[in-house]
């Protein structure tokens, strides 16, 4: 791994202003994909600029139908929550899906979704659940933020404070992980909102997308038995050594079928 | 005292240390003023060196030294040997290009060794390393890494010296006996069968620690390895032309090898002549993603199987034709693992008169191939028991019933097969029996039914296999081209107060010798198993070894340390006849004591030990002092562990996914000393045996040669969630031929098992018209083997 | 370089480091702690499994700066007062172990389960032992181990 300045900030300003003068800053926030992909040196920052342990980036909360987490919270602590169990209990359970459980001891919410992995579990949740992502300047919705494979909307200084999810009628969350990294070959998380269905892939392409179609047929009847026949296209999808596109298609819409069950 | 017997499943003694973190790895291991290599490697698969430009590196911050080929060239440091020649069809001996430890000029595979960078922290090395990468100019040329394609003509070459990549093209047993069986069957069925590629993965990866120093002129190596004896004189004779008496090789505890750790590594001889040069001692340990650029990969075949049936489902003939891969070199073991340890196996538990085996075997711009748990047993077994459940099918002849129709009789041992063995003794029947009792084998479509309500489909799949363990009687192996003999020494050493040292030429990397061994000393001396300590794995303490591979351990160095345990008792028999006054023959040792027949009269074990060293009034023209004895062992043949595995599989039809829901085993691996041990051998070895027909498979992208499953990223380990819990049991036969009765039980389960997987998933298919899949059954594997067959149906 | 202090294994220690340096490297090769294994370069393993203010984590994938005023526990702190930790013992008992390296990751995982429940299922410790790779047990004596701990600390 190549050397760097390491900074541990006392408050998010100081963070702020930390990136800003480094000259390849990049934020610290459990560091379970940022410290692999440093030692492999496909990424040499000049500053690490740690915020795992920043007060304003913590804490779990309801409010006003939504739930609200800190960004530095970790996937083991929102697994663990009885707020979050209570209020979106799909939402604990993908948590408690992320890797394995020392990745989940340390990787937080904030850095999950900063890094976009295509593969990532979280970002199917806040899609489905018409996340919003609080930053130090701004809220950005789910769909904006999520712009390409390991490409977010934010600013090369923005830091994630906390991400609020829309808490649903029901939901669930079905992956069918790679047998070998244990991310997602294809995860898809369904959530029905009185304002419609929410159906947010992961895994299959190279960023989180929605199955506009697979919610249209969910509309109509809340039943797995909506989904026959109802698939997203393999053009768009992935293949790689785990899985063909024509393979992730179809798991797409089974995981979908399966979520929806689990939905009860 | 619990019994320590042989029989009693003794704690393991080496487990403190472990458990409590005192264990003590060759990366554990550093020494003062020791500095770091770091070894640049080939980006390409196959590419000419064309430049190296090595003085950037040379000023970079804590940089030693920088050296490449040229300069050990320069030094006339040898190829890394092969240990077996073979021959081919024609008579010609087998194609040895160069293995340099180095490349000077051109690099064969993704990872080959260009340079080697010396500095004061590893850290330093690394980044010096970067630099010469950045200098390193390379003309790319084309690349083969297929094994079916490499002799194809117009295929890349990958030695100039050998054509169509071949290396040798060889045959065992009878063409035309086997081609008339074929020409008077009743039914022929033909299999195209892929043996995956596997990467060995032992946990810890491989590392070593050269020292020299310049005032004596030692040679220190402590590495990660089986078989330390063999790699000394390996580096002594072949390699570095270090004296074998000022080169002193340790391997201490060892993290896991699985075969991958048997060879001589390049690395080994790169650090070992640069500790020379520089006279500082100099560590390297393996990053991950090195292990599996570089490690010896195992298997590779690609492979078509016939089987020649008679009406009544009686075999007749077998005929085999396989391609090998063994990678850009010729490793240690490689050329014969696709020879002699495969195509002799393949006459099975059956009688099956006429066996015609061809292989071809190829060199690709991909790592070196060698010994992997089973090397060549997994490869013979998984075709004849995938062949033998096809055959069965298509003649609607039950599984079980055509394989016990076609064993060879208990009573036909010892038996010798149409392929060069002579299997010394079994009981195929019992260890079916057992299996299928174990594993209510009747009760099976009861819970298929019921799987079937869930959504599930469910399959049985059974394996009868049959292997060699034990390696290898001398002559017999000597006579197959092998340029060692495989004996193994023993040394008992009994000290004055009756405590006991044994030094073993066999390598512990987790079997538990310092306990098994132990207890072979507490059956024959009575020494409690705490009063034995076993050392392994120093050429400075143990008189020579040939090493830990091809489950010998206790087959051949088990039976050596029991051979000098009875020298030990003869001796001390001598000594209390003289103690006792009596002449030597009436002298009976048991229950750790020396008597005189027919009196009251004894001496304790530990007392004649004292009065070994003690000897006051020995007669010294008739007994020496001391109590110390050593004995070499040849074994007269190779050992035949067999045994019955049966697998349970669930498949998700939505997915494909499979579950792995019973595995039932029933071993035969002869006299079995520790219970406990051997229990967690076949464990381990099943579960490298899933791997192998779920999960793992090494793959190389075959336009670029590149490694694509480089790291456990997307190299699938098996975990403890993708396994069950193992239902094992054993029927003992003795083994014949030696002292203990013992066969070999390391790679039962990665032989036995991968069979019976497959088998078990096209049971579970088959109502749909799958017949076959290859291995690994992935998923997407699975799910299209339905999909295809169902189309083909409608 | 960075200066860092902790306690590991009860005891005080402070090092200076590169701020690259990880936890892995700062046990085994400043603070001589061998104990921790590094078996991977890509987290997947847990060779390199200790406790981090009473959490498993894989200190190969955490910087020995983020470790800075913490709680390290390694595999050579858990037995007290010479007293091995009841998942120690059942390893031994359960021959859970063969080779050894990847033990201490192992039983430093099996720790942290306990610690959260004291009746998981096979389920359970299989799913935990996600990040733990065994290329010699077949993990089926591993598990064996881990429930008979669960049941010693439940008696």
């Amino acid at each position: 791994m190549q050397n760097f300045a390491f900074h541990r900030p006392k408050s998010l300003s100081e963070a702020v202003s930390a990136l800003k003068q480094a000259d390849e800053g990049k934020l610290l926030s459990g560091g379970q994909s940022l410290i692999p992909v440093m030692k492999l040196n496909l990424a040499a920052p000049s500053d690490l600029v740690c915020i795992s342990s920043l007060d304003e980036l913590r804490g779990i909360r309801t409010e006003a139908g939504r739930l609200i987490i800190g960004a530095a919270t970790t996937h083991g602590e929102v697994d663990a929550s009885a707020e979050v169990k209570t209020a979106i209990p799909a939402l604990a359970d993908l948590a408690a899906g992320i890797g394995d459980p020392q990745v989940r001891n340390r990787g937080t919410l904030g850095g999950s979704i900063a890094h976009n992995d295509p593969a990532a579990d979280y970002p199917a949740a806040v899609v489905a659940l018409d996340g919003e992502i609080a930053t130090d300047r701004r809220t950005i919705k789910a769909e904006a933020f999520f712009s390409g494979m390991f490409e977010t909307a934010l600013d090369d200084d923005e830091i994630i404070v906390a991400v609020s999810f829309a808490v649903p009628d029901r939901a669930a969350y079905a992956k069918f992980p790679n047998p070998a990294s244990r991310f997602a070959v294809v995860g898809v998380m369904v959530a029905q909102h009185k304002s419609g269905t929410r159906v947010a892939v992961v895994g299959a392409g190279a960023n989180v997308f929605r199955a506009t179609d697979m919610e249209k047929a969910l509309d109509g009847s809340f039943d797995p038995s909506a989904l026959d026949g109802v698939a997203v296209s393999a053009d768009e999808l992935t293949t790689d050594l785990q899985a063909s596109a024509q393979y992730r298609a179809h798991l797409v819409t089974v995981m979908a079928k399966r979520a929806v069950a689990a939905c009860g | 005292m619990a019994n320590q017997g042989i029989g009693a499943s003794v704690k393991r003694k080496e487990d403190l240390r472990f458990i409590t973190g005192r264990g003590r790895y060759t990366d554990d291991i550093s020494v003062p003023g020791q500095l770091h290599a770091h070894v640049v490697r080939s980006p390409y698969a196959h590419a000419a060196i064309t430049a190296i430009d090595t003085s950037e590196a040379k000023n970079a911050p804590g940089v030693v030294a920088v050296f490449t080929g040229a300069d050990m060239a320069a030094d006339n440091v040898g190829s890394l040997p092969c240990g077996w020649l073979i021959h081919s069809k024609d008579g010609s001996p087998m194609v040895e290009p160069p293995y340099p430890p180095l490349v000077a000029d051109r690099a064969k595979h993704v990872g080959d060794n260009v340079a080697l960078v010396i500095a004061e922290t590893r850290q330093q090395a690394a980044q010096a390393g970067q630099l010469v990468a950045e200098n390193i100019e390379y003309d790319e040329l084309p690349a083969i890494v297929s094994t079916a394609g490499a002799a194809a003509d117009g295929a890349p070459q990958v030695h100039s010296e050998a054509a169509n990549n071949t290396c040798y093209d060889w045959e065992l047993g009878d063409k035309a006996a086997t081609d008339a069986a074929f020409a008077s069957a009743h039914h022929v069925t033909t299999l195209d069968v892929v043996q995956n590629r596997l990467v060995p993965n032992a946990i810890e990866p491989r590392a070593c620690l050269a020292e020299y120093d310049p005032a004596t002129g030692d040679y220190t190596l402590h590495l990660t390895s089986q078989n330390p004896h063999v790699i000394r004189l390996l580096m002594s004779a072949f390699v570095l032309g270090i004296p074998e008496h000022k080169l002193r090789i340790v391997a201490p505890d060892v993290g896991g090898g699985f075969g991958s750790k048997i060879f001589p590594y390049a690395e080994e001889a790169m650090l070992l002549w640069a500790a020379g040069k520089l006279g500082r001692a100099i560590k390297w340990t393996a990053e991950r993603s090195e292990s599996f650029m570089t490690d010896r990969h195992g298997r590779d075949h690609v492979t078509r199987v016939e089987l020649a049936l008679a009406k009544d489902g009686a075999f007749v003939g077998l005929r085999v034709a396989t391609i090998a891969n063994l990678g850009a070199y010729l490793s240690a073991f490689g050329s014969s693992i696709p020879t002699y340890l495969y195509g002799t196996l393949l006459a099975g538990c059956y009688t099956t008169p006429a066996v015609y085996v061809e292989v071809r075997a190829v060199f690709t711009n991909t790592a070196p191939v060698d010994a992997y748990r089973g090397a060549g047993r997994p490869e013979a077994a998984f075709l004849l028991e995938r062949v033998v459940d096809v055959a069965a099918r298509e003649m609607g002849i039950d599984p079980v019933e055509i394989r016990r129709k076609n064993f060879i009789p208990e009573d036909a041992f010892p038996y010798q097969t149409p392929v060069a063995l002579e299997y010394d003794s079994g009981n195929y029947h019992a260890t079916l029996d057992l299996a299928l009792e174990k594993s209510d084998y009747a009760g099976f479509e009861t819970r298929r039914d019921a799987a079937r309500q869930r959504g599930k489909l469910r399959g049985i799949g059974v394996s009868t296999y049959v292997e060699a363990c034990g390696i290898a009687p001398s002559s017999v192996a000597g006579a197959l081209g092998a340029r060692a003999g495989l004996y193994e020494s023993a040394q008992v050493r009994v000290h004055p107060t009756g405590s006991v040292t044994v030094y073993t030429g066999s390598h512990s990397h987790g079997q538990g010798h310092e306990t098994t061994f132990a207890q072979l000393v507490h059956e024959s001396l009575g020494v409690p198993v705490d009063q034995v300590e076993v050392v392994h794995g120093d050429t400075s303490k143990v008189a020579f070894g040939m090493g830990t591979y091809g489950s010998r351990s206790l087959a051949v160095g088990g039976v050596a340390l029991h051979n000098a345990l009875q020298k030990v008792i003869a001796k001390g028999k001598k000594i209390a006849a003289h103690m006792l006054e009596a002449s030597d023959a009436d002298i009976e040792f048991a229950e750790n004591s020396f008597a005189v027949t027919g009196t009251d009269r004894s001496m304790a074990f530990a007392d004649i030990a004292f009065a070994a060293y003690v000897p006051h009034n020995f007669p010294h023209d008739q007994l020496e002092p001391g109590l110390d004895e050593t004995a070499f062992y040849d074994p007269k043949n190779f050992t035949f562990p067999a045994g019955c595995h049966v697998v349970e599989v669930e498949i998700d039809p939505d997915t494909g996914a499979v579950e792995v829901v019973n595995v039932t085993v029933s071993d035969d691996v002869g006299r079995v000393i520790n219970p406990m041990i051997v229990d967690g051998q076949i464990h381990g070895g099943l579960a490298q045996g899933i791997g192998q027909a779920l999960f793992e498979d090494c793959q190389y992208d075959p336009e670029s040669g590149q490694l694509l499953t480089g790291s456990y990223m997307n190299y699938t380990m098996p975990r403890a969630a993708d396994l069950p819990f193992y239902n094992v049991g054993n029927h003992v036969t003795l083994c014949r031929h030696n002292a203990l009765g013992v066969k070999g039980v390391g790679e039962v389960g990665s032989i036995g098992v991968p069979p019976a997987v497959i088998n078990a998933i096209v049971d579970a298919l088959a109502h749909l018209g799958v017949t076959h899949i290859d291995m690994p059954a992935t998923p997407e594997r699975v799910w299209r083997a339905i999909r295809d067959a169902q189309a083909a149906k409608a | 370089m960075a200066t860092v202090s902790m306690r590991v294994n009860g005891k005080a220690v402070s090092a200076d480091v590169e701020p690259a340096t990880l936890l892995a490297e700062l046990l085994r090769e400043k603070l001589g702690l061998t104990g921790t294994h590094v078996g991977c370069d890509t987290s997947q393993c847990g060779a390199c499994v200790v406790h981090v203010g009473g959490k498993s984590v894989k200190s190969c994938t955490m910087l020995a700066v983020e470790a800075d005023g913490a709680e390290v526990k390694t595999i050579e702190g858990l037995a007290e007062n010479g007293q091995l930790h009841p998942v120690q013992e059942a390893f031994r008992e359960h021959h859970g172990l063969q080779c050894g390296f990847c033990t201490p990751g192992m039983i430093m995982s099996a720790v942290d389960l306990l610690a959260r429940t004291s009746d998981p299922s096979e389920r359970e410790i299989r799913d935990w032992l996600e990040g733990n790779l065994c290329r010699c047990t077949g993990y089926h004596n591993i598990v064996k181990a881990v429930q008979a701990a669960a049941r010693a600390g439940r008696e």
